[in-house]
């Protein structure tokens, strides 16, 4: 018997709301209060960033899991997740924007025409963009098998999100390459699917 | 001597504090002079929610500064506001006590200044070696107002206390072999946690070093400063005695002071060996150089607002202090020599 039943997912879904949106308090809490000092810009943007990081790494883990523990229900987890990835990295993108470049539109366009890292984070927030789109029932009906091609590029945004980490710390590179190790490994998970893909 | 020409963008404090900030410093000063009363008090104050989450007590007893008088105080930031003293104190690199902005607030208040012992050698006469005490016995104490533009394109204007490093180089007489001078910064892993650990100070090699030209270090507006805000450095600033350079990047301003060497070659400098594509040895401010991931036409300005009111401002050649430096650099490329 699994654990996760569907009288039990509507409670499971209820904690992940009030998982998911207490580091966001916490955050609010703690700027106001002084906690992340003088000028906490740049905090919260990598605060908001990491968030979608660990909720890209979480998604990614749902489905091994499910399969490991033969919780079929789990999968229903993974678009809430999903959703919330793309709400932090929402978040994320406008902390920098107005922030930190205060609004100045022309500046981020400059930016991301000429940091690599600005535009590899951008191709990856593009990836969720066009995945939290299309993620409702609806939509992925009418677009059949194409929606699968579709989500399978959050591969790449899986890639993608650790280069640009990576590339956007002054030093301590020790948390990015952490990060990029998990993502690897859980991409490793799945190397029947991404072999599949190349044939295609 | 040093022959002071005013320039036009100077003026002096009071033509530029608001009446309130300037009654907040008073107030300042008052609370300082009820030392251990107010210090207790103080700190309680700080405490917040947090505290009950972090086992260290470093929160609780808060580093002393005490007031330091100044002969003059001159404006060199063009009347733009200064920064709130709470960010100054809040928003720091200092990477010996933590990579974090606030890493040094909360882990430097236990940091001893006192023994301190701060030598001059290498090419000079007159070797020096300075105690604690002699170091705000250097020259008079000026205050002065200087934008601080962070290489990370953020940037404050911060009231410092100090003499110019000419003051010093000058009693120890550099000889014609000084072409250079290298700073280095306390190594004390016991009392600097980031030192102890390369994930705590981010994979920096210690100690931190930092370099000039002869001609920048002698220039009258490099300043070795002892004080800010009308008291004594605090340990995140730099305790109790750091290089200010106003026109190049923050990083070149070297903290907690131990050794001035002069030599005859360009010294290595901590950053530079770090990342040498992406800090210089020069270090000055250009809004037309910009660093490889990020645009340095523009800064952020950390003024006395919320993170809502901050503006981005222009970034100025050389800081705003093109008029006195730029004529240092005169024929060199400033776009390789960054």
């Amino acid at each position: 018997m699994p654990l996760l039943t569907h009288q039990r997912l509507p409670y499971v879904k209820a904690c992940l709301h009030v998982l998911a949106l207490a580091p966001l308090v916490y955050l609010a809490v703690a700027v106001s209060s002084g906690e992340l000092g003088g000028d906490p810009v740049q905090r919260i943007i990598h605060f908001l960033g990491k968030g979608a990081l660990n909720l890209l790494v979480l998604t990614l883990c749902i489905s091994p899991l499910a399969k490991r523990y033969r919780e079929g229900l789990l999968i229903a987890m993974r678009r809430p997740i999903g959703l919330y990835c793309f709400f932090y990295a929402c978040l994320h993108v406008l902390a920098f924007t107005w922030l930190d470049l205060g609004l100045d539109i022309d500046l981020l366009v400059q930016e991301l025409a000429e940091r690599p890292y600005i535009w590899i984070g951008a191709s990856a927030f593009i990836i969720l963009l066009l995945l939290a789109i299309t993620s409702p029932q609806l939509i992925r009906k009418k677009m059949r098998r194409n929606w699968q091609k579709l989500h399978n590029f959050i591969y790449l945004a899986a890639l993608l999100t650790p280069i640009h980490y990576y590339w956007s710390v002054k030093s301590g590179w020790l948390e990015p390459l952490i990060y990029a190790f998990i993502l690897v490994a859980l991409l490793l998970l799945r190397k029947n699917v991404l072999l599949m893909l190349r044939k295609k | 001597m040093l022959i002071r020409c005013k320039k036009a963008s100077q003026q002096s404090e009071n033509e530029v504090v608001s009446e309130s900030i300037y009654q907040q410093r008073r107030d300042v000063l008052k609370q300082l002079s009820l030392a251990g009363i107010g210090l207790s008090v103080a700190s309680q104050a700080q405490a917040g929610v947090f505290d009950l989450f972090s086992d260290d007590n470093s929160s609780q007893a808060t580093f002393k500064q005490t007031p330091l008088q100044s002969s003059s105080s001159q404006n060199y930031a063009n009347g733009e506001t200064i920064t709130a003293e709470k960010k100054v104190l809040s928003h720091n690199n200092f990477y010996e006590f933590g990579t974090a902005k606030t890493d040094p607030q909360r882990n430097a208040q236990q940091f001893k200044v006192e023994p301190w012992t701060l030598t001059i050698t290498g090419a000079v006469t007159k070797p020096i070696t300075l105690g604690y005490d002699d170091l705000f016995r250097i020259a008079a104490l000026e205050e002065r107002i200087y934008r601080m533009r962070c290489v990370e394109a953020w940037s404050m204007v911060v009231p410092w206390l100090g003499c110019p490093l000419a003051a010093i180089l000058n009693k120890a007489q550099p000889t014609s072999r000084a072409k250079y001078v290298a700073f280095e910064t306390l190594y004390d892993p016991e009392q600097m946690p980031g030192q102890a650990s390369a994930y705590v100070g981010g994979n920096l090699s210690w100690p931190y070093m930092e370099g000039l030209r002869i001609d920048e270090a002698m220039h009258p507006l490099t300043l070795l400063s002892v004080g800010a805000f009308g008291k004594t450095l605090a340990p995140q600033n730099g305790a109790p005695i750091r290089l200010i350079v106003p026109w190049k990047y923050g990083f070149k301003g070297i903290k907690s002071i131990v050794r001035i060497h002069l030599l005859e070659q360009l010294p290595p400098t901590t950053w530079n060996l770090l990342a040498p594509r992406e800090y210089g040895f020069y270090a000055n401010v250009n809004p037309n150089v910009d660093h490889p991931r990020w645009s340095q036409a523009s800064e952020r300005r950390i003024d006395s607002g919320s993170i809502f009111t901050a503006k981005r401002i222009k970034t100025q050649p050389f800081n705003g202090y093109a008029e006195e430096v730029a004529e240092l650099y005169q024929g060199m490329d400033l776009t390789r020599s960054f």
